[in-house]
């Protein structure tokens, strides 16, 4: 498994005390991700109620702006394909502005007018008043889906977002910190290895420090013995039997 | 930052719907017509199904639309394509129409939001 593997690197106590700083900053980080991760979830699902709520908001509301479209059509006739031909540029715009959570942009639509109400001579002859009331009807309903729309891309991002982070919280939990865990393990049985491959070679040094030093201390004690012989003067009354020196 | 540049200039809310919806939302004002190029599309029962794919994908590719409003029941013909995008602009948001009640199970978002939450 990836995660059980181990990162390359020479056993020394710089390299441990290097992977211990690792494992703290992986430590740090994966509760941070977990923390922001959490806060975006947080918000993600105020975002989900909010876009629930709207959707039924905005099911209602666009009922009563095909209803006024309705009324229009019975009043004034068929507008569609005046209304369709007169349109140039675009009166009703959105804008975007920036909300910050816990370190995503997060887009909010914000409508404005601009120019001059293209229609403003639609239904001139008969149900003017009419179609106007459905325009602010309409304004309305775009209103609300515009609104819609920006919490809707709130809620895109976010869940990119959210996946990111907690592919992040995962991979760091997973397979970062066991990888450094088990360099960590690796690198302090090794180091152990060495102490005890240490201490066996200077038991072994001392030992053979011991036997050089027994057998200098043997040949000197032969030498001394030898020695001893000749240190004493010959005892000449205790010793009768002297070989007669022969001249 | 790039994402700025990606959706500071769009400023506009393109439609594809039946013709009562996309009447309404002309007459409060979201049309743009800028030479050849419409910001709405008017579907009809004649309208061809390659038409609608066609004006989808050049919404979703243009870069001065910030939302797309698209009739449920149209958006159930492309299905597959509305489902599969997944960009967060333009943003696509289904509409119910005159004719056609709005359904909730069918919406793109919603079922991503019950598909989140494993019902």
């Amino acid at each position: 498994m990836s995660g059980n593997q181990k990162i390359n690197i020479f056993p020394t106590r710089m390299a441990l005390t290097l992977m211990k700083t690792k494992l703290k900053g992986a430590q740090t980080g994966h509760s941070l991700l977990k923390r922001k991760s959490e806060a975006l979830t947080k918000r993600f699902r105020t975002i989900i109620q909010k876009i629930e709520d709207a959707k039924h908001k905005m099911s209602k509301i666009m009922q009563a702006a095909s209803f006024s479209l309705v009324e229009v059509a019975y009043i004034a006739g068929d507008i569609n394909y005046q209304v369709q031909e007169s349109v140039k540029s675009a009166q009703f715009r959105v804008r975007t502005k920036q909300e910050n959570v816990s370190g995503v942009m997060l887009p909010a639509f914000e409508c404005y007018t601009e120019g001059a109400n293209a229609f403003e001579l639609t239904g001139l002859g008969r149900g003017g008043q009419q179609i106007q009331k459905c325009k602010e009807t309409y304004v309305k309903a775009v209103e609300t889906l515009v609104e819609l729309a920006s919490l809707q891309t709130a809620f895109v991002i976010l869940d990119e977002v959210i996946k990111l982070t907690n592919r992040r919280v995962n991979a760091i939990e997973h397979i970062i910190i066991p990888r450094i865990d088990n360099t960590i393990k690796y690198i302090i049985s090794e180091l152990d290895e060495q102490d005890r491959e240490e201490f066996f070679r200077l038991k072994k040094v001392q030992g053979k420090k011991k036997r050089d030093q027994q057998i200098a201390e043997k040949d000197r004690a032969g030498e001394s013995g030898e020695i001893s012989q000749y240190a004493q003067p010959a005892d000449v009354l205790e010793t009768n039997d002297d070989s007669d020196i022969i001249f | 930052m790039n994402a700025i540049s990606t959706y500071k200039d769009r400023n506009f809310i393109a439609v594809i719907g039946d013709e009562d919806s996309v009447t309404g939302l002309l007459l409060a004002g979201v049309g743009h017509v800028d030479g050849a190029n419409k910001n709405f599309l008017v579907v009809d029962s004649k309208t061809p199904l390659s038409k609608i794919e066609e004006t989808f994908i050049e919404f979703t590719k243009r870069k001065d639309i910030a939302i797309i409003l698209i009739n449920q029941h149209i958006a159930e013909y492309i299905r597959q394509l509305v489902d599969d995008y997944d960009q967060a602009f333009p943003t696509i948001l289904e509409i119910p129409s005159k004719d056609h009640p709005y359904d909730p199970e069918k919406d793109s978002v919603l079922k991503r939001v019950q598909h989140l939450f494993g019902e």
